[in-house]
């Protein structure tokens, strides 16, 4: 036990600041380029760094694929704008809220605590009887619960304006902000990746039976990251609805379901740094593809619009590392300074 | 006293919806059953279908050759992203696998999506779905009377074939042991290609019908299908091909009551009950209804 705590002490440090680095370059450098067009992607990037981040910690040590998620950070971006919003702007945009809610109006960072707070509770409360299956049924009941959340966040016109567009939400969230919370839940994740929970929790990932021989609490420590993804999910879900300021539920739906696990597949569940890799390079990717998106239909060569190119060559490439890179980009493997071979009995690799 | 018209239209609705999920479920469950794969991309077999019938409809062929085109158009589908997508991946995990599934179903909606138009397209349908007969002084669609036709054949020839050609019975066997089937010298590639083209089979002639509903094909027309075939087949038993069958019929009768007796206010959330109660059966009562063996 001692051996394995002096081990895992080091590697922790090392991965985060070489993670970090260049990220707190590239935000640097986004600011000091003025570009707003440049900030907008960096700043979603961010966004949705910690949704990757979250589900890394969750499906990348479980082995479990979670589409819940998405749900959460539905969740907690009407859970966040119910409390900033504007008494005023909550009569027009807001108009079926309830009475009680309509007054409430809290500073964006404590209405993000209590969104981030609402949507981890929940998740606390309904996930631990689920964390007992696996395969098939484990994968069903996420998808029936990222539905059950779209369906209500649908109809409940009561807290959320229902299918309709919510609009009016102040702009809070900027590229020093959402760098700021992202670095720190990759922080965060690193951590929990070494950490007793995270040990155990990949333990039972690579052999259920033989973790709960040896005393893994397989329900717990699931639960334990399942929660703590929701929460990531739901905190970025309000980071997201305060950068975009209009929204509506189709927006925390398959498509970011899709967009998201694109990017942890791509990069690597197996680490940390897989989550920080596929993020950047979906993004890069993603905003390159739009460009040329937007070019095709400027030139007017085809009758029509171009839609769909985006998501469809995303699909394929993420096939393409599933059939010829399955453990992604790193392999499961932390990016450490300085770049030398990790001793043997510290190599985590997928299986 | 039971108003008999009342009686007969409820029966045909609740037995036409239901042959249309029992193929849609068994569609999804033979390939589940071997492969331990829940296939995301099912529902965009369904929408290839459509696709199919909207490409066809300015061609002067009978709507009866374009109905079978675009059956075979969803098979070759299936075969297809069992081929290229699922066997590479097939070896190694069961989450590789399911992701792939997901992906493809994206790449499969956002082709159509890109090739032909986000927007909605009309299907082309034949003069007698839009013919009605009366039964019991009710008016009855007669598309309703021959999808229950078509699918009790279907389901009949199916659980001909399973029980006594020899495909069948290694399908089955595959199904039950696959280790021990390719141990016995059942070819692994030959018994899993064909689970997915009667996937494409069931789920093609699912869609005829559907889209006899529907009457248009979106790229996102898929989801519901799906969703339908994963209750149903929860419902019914996800290890035997029987509680798939049963599952889509229950699915149909519990929206049908849904339909006929919830208030409007909780209708609208008839959605979140059904998955719920899927969760609750997930938890509670895994094996469904049915048992597998």
């Amino acid at each position: 036990m001692e051996s394995l705590r002096r081990l895992a002490g080091q590697p922790v440090l090392g991965t985060a600041v070489t993670l970090i680095v260049p990220l707190v370059a590239l935000a640097v450098l986004t600011a000091l380029s003025g570009s707003l067009l440049l900030e907008r992607i960096v700043t979603v990037m961010f966004i949705h760094l910690i949704v990757v981040t979250g589900l890394q910690m969750f499906m990348g040590n479980s082995g479990i694929v979670s589409f819940a998620h998405i749900g959460f950070m539905g969740i907690g971006a009407y859970a966040t704008v119910v409390f900033s919003l504007d008494p005023g702007m909550k009569e027009m945009t807001l108009r079926y809220l309830y009475e009680f809610l309509k007054p409430v109006h809290l500073p964006f960072w404590m209405a993000l605590v209590v969104g981030t707070g609402i949507g981890t509770a929940i998740a606390a409360v309904i996930s631990f009887p689920l964390m007992r299956l696996h395969d098939a049924a484990a994968v069903i009941t996420s998808f029936a619960v990222l539905i059950v959340i779209h369906d209500v966040i649908v109809h409940w016109s009561e807290v959320t304006n229902g299918p309709r567009t919510l609009y009016g939400v102040e702009r809070e969230t900027f590229l020093w902000n959402s760098a700021l919370c992202a670095l720190a839940g990759l922080v965060f994740a690193v951590w929990f990746r070494e950490s007793k929970v995270g040990l155990q929790l990949r333990a039972s990932r690579d052999d259920r039976l033989a973790a709960q021989a040896i005393g893994v609490n397989m329900v717990f420590v699931r639960w334990l990251a399942f929660v703590l993804m929701c929460g990531y999910a739901a905190f970025a879900g309000g980071l997201f609805a305060h950068f975009i300021t209009s929204f509506q539920p189709g927006q925390f739906y398959l498509r970011e379901v899709f967009l998201v696990l694109a990017m942890l597949v791509i990069g690597g569940p197996g680490s940390v740094s897989g989550a920080v890799v596929g993020t950047l390079l979906v993004t890069a990717l993603r905003e390159g593809l739009r460009t040329g998106e937007a070019k095709l239909n400027l030139m007017q060569i085809i009758s029509g619009q171009v839609v769909g190119l985006t998501e469809f060559m995303l699909a394929i490439a993420m096939i393409a590392i599933l059939i010829f890179r399955p453990a992604g980009l790193m392999q499961g493997r932390e990016l450490r300074l300085p770049f030398r071979k990790a001793p043997p009995n510290a190599a985590t690799r997928e299986r | 006293m039971v108003n008999l018209g009342a009686l007969v239209q409820f029966v045909v609705d609740v037995l036409s919806l239901g042959s249309l999920y029992a193929l849609m479920a068994l569609g999804l469950v033979i390939v589940y059953g071997i492969l331990r794969l829940v296939n995301f991309a099912y529902g965009e077999l369904i929408m290839v279908a459509g696709y199919a019938l909207f490409l066809l409809s300015p061609t002067p062929l009978p709507w009866l050759v374009m109905g079978l085109l675009a059956v075979l158009v969803s098979v070759t589908t299936s075969y297809l992203t069992e081929r290229v997508a699922f066997r590479p991946v097939r070896e190694r995990s069961l989450t590789a696998m399911l992701i792939t599934s997901f992906a493809v179903g994206t790449m499969l909606q956002n082709a159509a999506t890109l090739f032909i138009s986000p927007r909605a397209r009309v299907v082309p349908l034949p003069e007698v779905f839009t013919q009605y007969v009366t039964i019991a002084e009710r008016i009855v669609p007669l598309r309703n009377l021959i999808a229950i036709g078509v699918s009790v054949v279907l389901l009949g020839l199916f659980a001909l074939l399973l029980r006594y050609s020899i495909l069948g019975i290694a399908l089955r066997a595959a199904a039950d042991k696959f280790v021990m089937t390719r141990m016995l010298g059942v070819p692994a590639n030959l018994v899993i290609g064909t689970a997915f083209a009667i996937s494409g089979l069931l789920a093609g002639t699912a869609a005829l019908f559907w889209f006899g509903r529907t009457g248009s094909v979106t790229p996102e027309i898929g989801l519901w299908p799906l969703l339908v075939a994963f209750v149903s087949t929860v419902i019914g038993g996800m290890r035997s091909l029987l509680g798939a069958v049963v599952g889509g019929y229950v699915l149909a009768l519990i929206q049908m009551v849904f339909s006929y007796f919830l208030p409007p206010g909780l209708l609208e959330f008839r959605v979140t009950f059904v998955f719920t109660l899927v969760i609750l059966i997930l938890l509670f009562r895994p094996e469904g209804l049915i048992r597998g063996r």
